[in-house]
């Protein structure tokens, strides 16, 4: 009702302001807060415990980072799921879908907020890696810096796929107790039945993600090994994402 | 503005909201009426795009919600107070809007002032706030992109009175410079105060709807003889909606024909009035004891709906 308007009204908000709105919502409650620094804390922890217990002549660049990866990669996903089912359990979604009606932008950007957040937890590994690397240097460690370029890259697949996998499990089932259970469960129970039952084991060898994303850990992989993760996303990423994309476009918020 | 056409919501075979009309002009308050239950929830999700409605359309400022590029620069929207993050201060919940709103930081801290949360409530988080506080958060939430038009659901809930009187004043001031106010309650005397149009809805329908001095007028003729079943036989031979009200008998008729009938029939009057606003308030408790289930005070009650509604 003022006559000074600081912004033409008409606007869309961009893409990328959305972004960093989720990027801070993210971090802007105490649950997210924690979760981030949880993470933070254990990659440090996995580091500081292979200096006291690795034998020193394993005490590399490439091997502090590579474990540090696995804890993170536990909760990454949890992060993805809160993201998204926060917004229907403190009932969020109302004022969000408000200000914003166009609610795949909304999910956009959570997903890139998301991603972003996955690869600043993997410079987060690395920094701790090299802390403790220079610490191993220091205390007689093997130290050693070598890295591929190619398993930098296979780490960043690594972490995405996991925070998107737990986005996709949130917005399918858009409930945080049963997203985060259904997330934990189901991939386990699928690894120990695709190991009990004879006849799916080859099945397994495509839809178990433990499994498929074991060769990420390499600086190597063939084709064979790219295929299987992709069709395991597939299954467990995109078919998710985007059945949970069409039911929160349909989902009445109250 | 507001112009809502024909919105209709089912589920499965019970219908929420049916074939509800009305416009909100701007420079006016609009009460939208009705019991818990009524539908007014549901309508209001459908104008802000967050309930797909069954039928009908509604537009704010000649668009449907959904197309509106950047909503709330254009519409402030208070649906539920306390839907929000326990988890975040108040400050931040407003700053996160402005930021998607792309409206500069500066608003906040001015928002919060004009709801009257002081700096020690802006830092508490959302969890520690009492339903007033978050009553007045909503507000500011609705009033940062400094919109043209406000719809509010029961925005009054858990204020204390000297809020309800501060934010009548609020809302009074908005629509006085041009702006466009919907605002929702299941109090009569709570929207009576700032509300120059009333939109009345029960079971999903609108009952009445006008301006609010027609509508307190047109409330029809409260009557008292002392053999109240001789009059009532009376008027009701005389083809006149009757119904018991807490001072008297309400009719839906002027009082010249109220006045005729008695005379008719031969009964000597005690009193002969317009009910004022108890006719209204009687309209609205038929409807609020229906909600709930209870057989109304007086089950022969007409509703003055095809009078009233335009």
């Amino acid at each position: 009702m003022t006559t000074t308007r600081t912004a033409p009204e008409a606007t869309r908000p961009s893409l990328v302001r959305l972004t960093v709105v989720e990027a801070r919502k993210l971090v802007d409650t105490r649950a997210g807060r924690w979760l981030l620094i949880t993470i933070g804390l254990v990659t440090a922890a996995v580091v500081v415990l292979q200096l006291v217990y690795a034998p020193d002549a394993e005490q590399t660049f490439a091997n502090f980072f590579l474990p540090s990866l696995l804890p993170v990669a536990l909760l990454l996903p949890v992060l993805g799921i809160l993201s998204i089912t926060s917004e229907w359990s403190q009932r969020t979604a109302l004022t969000t879908f408000a200000l914003v009606p166009r609610r795949e932008r909304v999910i956009a950007a959570k997903l890139l907020a998301l991603v972003a957040a996955a690869l600043v937890s993997l410079l987060t590994s690395l920094a701790v890696a090299a802390v403790g690397t220079l610490i191993a240097e220091a205390t007689g460690g093997a130290g050693g810096w070598r890295i591929g370029g190619t398993l930098l890259l296979h780490t960043a697949v690594f972490q995405v796929a996991n925070v998107l996998l737990g986005a996709g499990f949130g917005l399918l089932l858009l409930h945080t107790p049963l997203a985060i259970v259904t997330y934990l469960v189901l991939p386990t129970a699928w690894s120990i039945v695709g190991e009990l039952v004879r006849p799916l084991r080859r099945t397994a060898e495509w839809l178990d993600t433990g499994r498929t994303m074991e060769p990420l850990f390499t600086a190597e992989m063939t084709a064979g090994q790219w295929g299987r993760l992709a069709v395991s996303l597939l299954v467990w990423l995109v078919v998710p994402l985007l059945a949970g994309l069409a039911r929160t476009m349909r989902r009445e918020v109250a | 503005m507001i112009e809502v056409a024909q919105l209709t919501k089912r589920y499965g075979r019970h219908t929420a909201v049916a074939d509800v009309s009305f416009r909100c002009e701007p420079g006016t308050v609009t009460g939208f009426l009705g019991p818990n239950g009524a539908g007014k929830s549901t309508t209001m999700r459908m104008i802000c795009g967050l309930t797909p409605p069954t039928a009908g359309s509604a537009t704010i400022t000649g668009q449907p919600y959904r197309q509106l590029p950047n909503p709330g620069r254009t519409v402030g929207v208070l649906l539920d107070a306390s839907a929000q993050h326990a988890g975040r201060t108040g400050r931040e919940v407003l700053t996160v809007a402005a930021a998607t709103m792309g409206v500069h930081q500066r608003m906040v801290g001015e928002a919060l002032d004009r709801v009257g949360l002081n700096a020690v409530a802006a830092k508490r988080r959302v969890r520690a706030y009492s339903l007033g506080m978050r009553q007045r958060l909503g507000l500011a939430h609705a009033l940062l992109g400094d919109p043209r038009v406000l719809v509010l659901d029961e925005p009054a809930n858990g204020l204390d009175p000297e809020g309800i009187f501060w934010m009548r004043g609020l809302l009074r001031d908005f629509a006085d410079r041009g702006g466009t106010v919907l605002l929702s309650s299941h109090l009569l005397r709570e929207v009576e105060a700032v509300a120059d149009r009333l939109v009345v809805i029960g079971g999903g329908r609108i009952v009445s709807q006008g301006d609010k001095d027609e509508l307190l007028a047109g409330g029809g003729t409260l009557v008292r003889a002392r053999d109240r079943a001789a009059l009532r036989g009376a008027l009701q031979r005389a083809g006149l909606p009757v119904s018991d009200g807490t001072e008297g008998l309400l009719v839906h008729a002027d009082s010249e024909a109220v006045g005729l009938a008695a005379a008719t029939a031969g009964i000597a009057l005690t009193e002969l009035r317009p009910a004022g606003a108890g006719g209204l308030e009687q309209l609205f408790l038929t409807l609020t004891a229906e909600a709930n289930g209870s057989r109304p005070a007086a089950a022969n009650i007409s509703l003055p709906t095809e009078e009233a509604v335009r």
